[in-house]
């Protein structure tokens, strides 16, 4: 007899292994090496579908009801040659959509609805919770067995906290938690938990069969010899191919488990989820039907073995596998056996755990959350954290719960019944899935109907009589129906009495449950949005080629398709950017080839992504690289809602533009307004400083000439300064008046027909003197001989002297003035020796006091207001007005256009006006 | 005698002040921009020095520096048309002894200027 306390350390190190196996895994596979990755380890992990129940179960109803457990394995070994057909499109679909869980699929089949998505969880939950406390329960069992070789299930009430059991739970709980929820996207896969999964599989594989072969050859002599011993016995009907009601039974058996094998959470979790190239899907196809055989090579000649040698009931058969080795006293095979449904109950608890913490995150409390816009707010900073957080607490509820059930209610069933009205519950999911992926006309209202119904009928037929069983309700409704109604009684819907209790349930639940799939879906229109995907679905094979990326695009797509492509979504010019910048980082030129490499197909569909979203980028996408025809219509509807979208965007953001720019041009003209401001202020400034200068002189000299007694030679002296100083005040205020009329626009030209050589000679003549003082050299070349302008004489001469003026002050040497002809002007020149206008300078300096931008040191200039009165006066007569350097001098130069009189008859036109 | 220095860019500016203080008794020097001042400084050490601000090359609030950080007993007297407040708080704030803005009273300028030298 095994001590309790080797069974225990057993147990653990066993959860032990799995726990290195699966960290292994992960850090293989975080090393770029995926363990998981071959058809092998895919069809192993499919047999997580073996639980205990298949482990304990099946001999427990082989005995009793002979080869009829087969059914279980028939159904799945008979619909896989199918999966090529439904499976592959359910894995196609789920990774195209990145689809998470069975709640996922089908709430995203039907235009993503969340109601739907929260029913299939809450009845995922509803149908999976006591299949899940049954795999504690035969842990539970064996363990008791093993221990005290009490081969009755009477169940100890021990209080949890000194239940194995108990701590067996929160371990589970605690790996799945570890290796199931590393990840936020639901769609990522669990390398460590699929590989400790598939070792889990070949465990109890070889433990099975390794108490098959020991009973078989061991116990008896063979085959042969157990069968001849139960012939003996009045067995002989367990082997002869009949159930309960023969045929009819079988088929209902085997459909039922043909979609449990689908549907089931852990299943599609395994098979779908987990899954890492269709292509396994090949191998898969006969190896999970061989696991399948080869765990039941040996179910009968056990259970056959274990009546004949506890012939008198005394052992529940359900405990043969472990009964008969402690019988003959092997331990160690006991304890193999023992860890090998052990290993079949984790497996299956650690996955379905799993796909349920993944339908109650996404698909019931996310939901909640995101629609409470309180909750919201609140989270939405940390929703990758709380999506975790839910994941693992609803792990550990879910196992907690499981425990809770197995301890109230799980002890008063056998493990068979329970396993089968799960499977039964599962099965409400089959319309709405496969009518899902098959026909476009499945709707929304139709699946949820449908599911309900179906649930309904699962409750009241297979359900409810269990809780009369239990002694919670009176059996008076399953002897008169409900209201006493006899077409309502559970076992026996409108008077149908000749099935079996399970197929019974199954066959009112699923027809009716599949005639109103039918018949709403046939009469309710579809959402935009749900047939939208209705039709992504039933075509998926048209919409992309393989799961992996890289390998979907391995096509080559036609160049001007995927140009066009872009250009529908991107425009042009960003189509001919974006592409530049590929061909820029890529070091590849597009276009050489009609045909785009995979790598810009994918660099495509990114930035498709960006605008409509991944799953209608890849859509979009695939449409040009399969060159298969999607319906137009479809292309052309996505199509329309992206340009509606786009226009409304471009509206948005011409209206945004329109109001940056008004509130650029108001910013504009405050600046503008400021700037004048400060100008006139700076002006006025200027022109009181200016003015006090003189008058500052003329004071001062007023008072000399008052208080003292002058010589009269002072006296004449100082009275000449003051005349010269008043004259220079009136000039000055002249020159402001003057330039105030020109700004304001309201100077008049006085315009003449004028001959400019006279002109110019006239006014250097009144200059030479002042040159002859100052010792310069003056030159003047004039390039014509006689030409008529229409021009204001006296203001012209105004410009020519102040540019002479100006050039006495600076010169050192020499003046030279040059007018020449050029094209359709007359320029003039006034070029001087001295240190030039620095370039900072060059801007300025036909603005009014330009010294005065230099605060505080002046330059000699005069009143500063000499250029800015010339340069209006030019521009006055259509001219422009210039300075820089020519052959080391410094070069003023204005010009005028030569047929400038009919802009100057219009222009004094308007002005008179 | 009192010698002083007068600087401003304008001739019949500096003509009236150097005849006025001439007039006064005092040994008058004159410069008609801040670089021409700064020498003369340097040679004759006048006990006063009557500043324009505008000036060309060396402007008047350079030249108040320059004899404050030299010897601080020198007199500064800034006789400028710049009137704003904040042009007279940068020349007093330079240590200047005295600002009066342009134009001005003959006598008041004398008076004021002796009482400073003395």
């Amino acid at each position: 007899m095994l001590s309790n306390g080797l069974i225990i350390s057993f147990t653990f190190g066993y959860l032990a292994l799995l726990f290195a196996i699966a960290w292994y895994s992960e850090r293989s596979a975080f090393r770029g090496k995926k363990l998981s990755s071959n058809p092998y380890i895919y069809a192993l992990s499919l047999a997580v579908y073996c639980t205990a129940w298949t482990y304990y179960g099946s001999v427990g109803r082989a005995a009793t009801n002979g080869l009829e457990f087969l059914t279980i394995y028939i159904g799945p070994s008979l619909v896989a040659p199918l999966w090529w057909i439904v499976m592959r499109k359910i894995i196609r679909i789920s990774k195209v959509q990145h689809i998470s869980s069975i709640a996922d699929f089908i709430s995203s089949r039907y235009g993503k609805n969340i109601t739907l998505g929260g029913v299939v969880t809450v009845f995922c939950l509803l149908g999976i919770l006591p299949y899940t406390s049954i795999q504690i329960k035969a842990v539970a069992n064996s363990f008791d067995i093993l221990q005290y070789s009490e081969f009755n299930q009477n169940l100890i009430a021990y209080p949890f906290y000194q239940d194995t059991a108990f701590y067996l739970a929160l371990g589970l709980a605690l790996f799945t938690v570890l290796f199931g929820t590393r990840n936020v996207e639901a769609t990522a896969q669990h390398e460590g938990m699929v590989m400790a999964v598939a070792f889990e599989s070949v465990f109890k594989l070889i433990a099975f069969i390794t108490v098959g072969v020991f009973v078989t050859y061991f116990v008896y002599d063979g085959f042969a010899d157990i069968f001849a011993q139960a012939s003996l016995r009045g067995l002989d009907h367990l082997y002869v191919l009949q159930g309960e009601n023969g045929v009819s039974e079988w088929f209902w058996m085997s459909v039922l488990s043909m979609m449990a094998v689908l549907f089931l959470p852990r299943q599609f979790q395994m098979g779908v989820i987990e899954n890492n190239d269709e292509k396994h899907l090949d191998k898969a196809m006969w190896l999970f039907p061989a696991y399948l055989i080869l765990i039941n090579v040996f179910v009968l000649p056990i259970a056959l073995g274990g009546l004949v040698h506890f012939p008198m009931e005394t052992v529940d058969a359900d405990t043969f596998v472990l009964a008969l080795p402690i019988a003959y006293n092997q331990d160690w095979l006991a304890l193999l056996v023992y860890l090998g449904g052990f290993s079949a109950a984790t497996s299956m608890i650690i996955v379905s755990t799993i796909a349920l913490s993944n339908m109650v995150s996404n698909n019931l409390i996310m939901p909640i959350l995101l629609f409470n816009d309180n909750l919201k707010v609140k989270y939405q900073h940390k929703l990758g954290k709380i999506v975790l957080r839910i994941r693992r607490a609803s792990i550990f509820v879910i196992i907690l719960l499981a425990y809770v059930y197995y301890k109230e209610i799980s002890a008063k069933f056998s493990l068979v019944s329970i396993g089968l009205i799960s499977f039964v519950a599962i099965a409400q999911f089959t319309p709405a899935i496969i009518g899902g992926i098959f026909w476009k006309k499945g709707s929304r209202l139709g699946a949820l109907f449908g599911i309900v119904a179906g649930f309904v009928l699962w409750f009241f037929t297979l359900v409810l009589p269990t809780i009369v069983t239990a002694g919670y309700l009176q059996p008076d409704i399953l002897e008169n129906g409900l209201f006493g109604i006899s077409g309502l009684k559970p076992y026996a819907l409108f008077g149908f009495s000749d099935m079996s209790y399970v197929t019974h349930g199954l066959f009112f639940s699923l027809s009716f449950n599949l005639i109103l799939y039918v018949c709403i879906s046939l009469f309710s229109t579809q959402t935009s949005k749900e047939h939208n995907q209705a039709v992504v679905f039933v075509d998926i094979f048209k919409y992309s080629t393989s799961l992996d990326s890289s390998i979907i695009w391995k096509g080559q797509a036609y160049l001007p398709d995927l140009k066009a492509l872009l250009y529908n979504f991107l425009g042009e010019e960003k189509t001919r950017e974006v592409l530049e910048d590929f061909s820029l980082r890529t070091g590849r030129t597009i276009g050489t080839k009609n045909y785009a490499d995979p790598e810009l197909v994918n660099y495509s569909e990114r930035l498709l992504t960006g605008i409509i979203g991944s799953a209608s980028a890849r859509i979009m996408v695939a449409s040009v690289v399969e060159e298969e025809e999607i319906s137009m219509a479809e292309v052309l509807g996505i199509l329309k809602e992206t340009q509606e979208l786009k226009s409304l965007n471009i509206e948005l953001k011409q209206k945004s533009m329109e109001l940056e720019m008004a509130s650029e041009k108001l910013q504009n003209m405050n600046e503008t307004l400021r700037l004048n401001d400060m100008l006139k202020d700076e002006f006025i400034s200027t022109v009181t400083h200016e003015m006090k200068t003189p008058i500052t002189s003329i004071r001062a000299f007023s008072e000399i000439l008052l208080d003292e007694d002058l010589p009269e030679e002072d006296k004449k002296r100082f009275l000449d300064i003051i005349i010269q100083e008043t004259n220079r005040m009136t000039r000055l205020i002249d020159q402001v008046l003057d330039l105030e009329r020109f700004d304001s626009g309201r100077q008049e030209l006085n315009l003449e027909k004028t001959d400019i050589r006279i002109l110019i000679l006239q006014t250097t003549e009144s200059m030479l003197q002042v040159f002859k003082e100052k010792g310069l050299d003056f030159n003047i070349e004039i390039g014509f001989d006689e030409l008529q302008l229409l021009v204001d004489e006296d203001r012209l001469k105004q410009v020519i002297l102040n540019l002479l003026s100006n050039a006495s002050k600076f010169a050192k040497d020499k003046i030279v003035l040059k007018t020449f002809l050029k094209d359709h002007d007359l320029y003039l020149q006034v070029l001087d020796d001295g240190k030039g206008v620095p370039k900072e300078e060059v801007s300025y300096i036909f603005e009014k006091f330009f010294q005065a931008k230099n605060q505080t040191s002046k330059k000699p200039i005069g009143s500063g207001l000499g250029l800015a009165i010339s340069k209006k006066i030019i521009e006055y007569h259509g001219g422009k007005i210039g300075v820089f350097k020519k052959s080391g001098m410094t070069c003023f130069e204005f010009s005028l256009p030569l047929q400038l009189e009919h802009n100057l008859v219009t222009q004094s036109k308007t002005a008179d006006e | 005698m009192n010698k002083i220095l007068i600087v401003d860019d304008e001739p019949n500016i500096l003509l009236s002040l150097e005849f006025l203080f001439k007039k006064e008794g005092f040994m008058v020097f004159i410069a008609r921009d801040g670089e021409e001042a700064m020498g003369i400084i340097e040679e004759n050490d006048p006990e006063l020095v009557i500043l324009d601000i505008m000036m060309p090359k060396v402007d008047g609030y350079e030249v108040c520096k320059h004899i404050k950080e030299k010897n601080e007993s020198v007199k500064v007297v800034f006789l400028s048309a710049k009137s704003k407040k904040q042009d007279v708080q940068k020349g007093m704030d330079l240590g200047a002894d005295l600002y009066l803005t342009k134009p001005f009273s003959n006598k008041d300028l004398v008076s004021k200027v002796k009482s400073l030298i003395n």
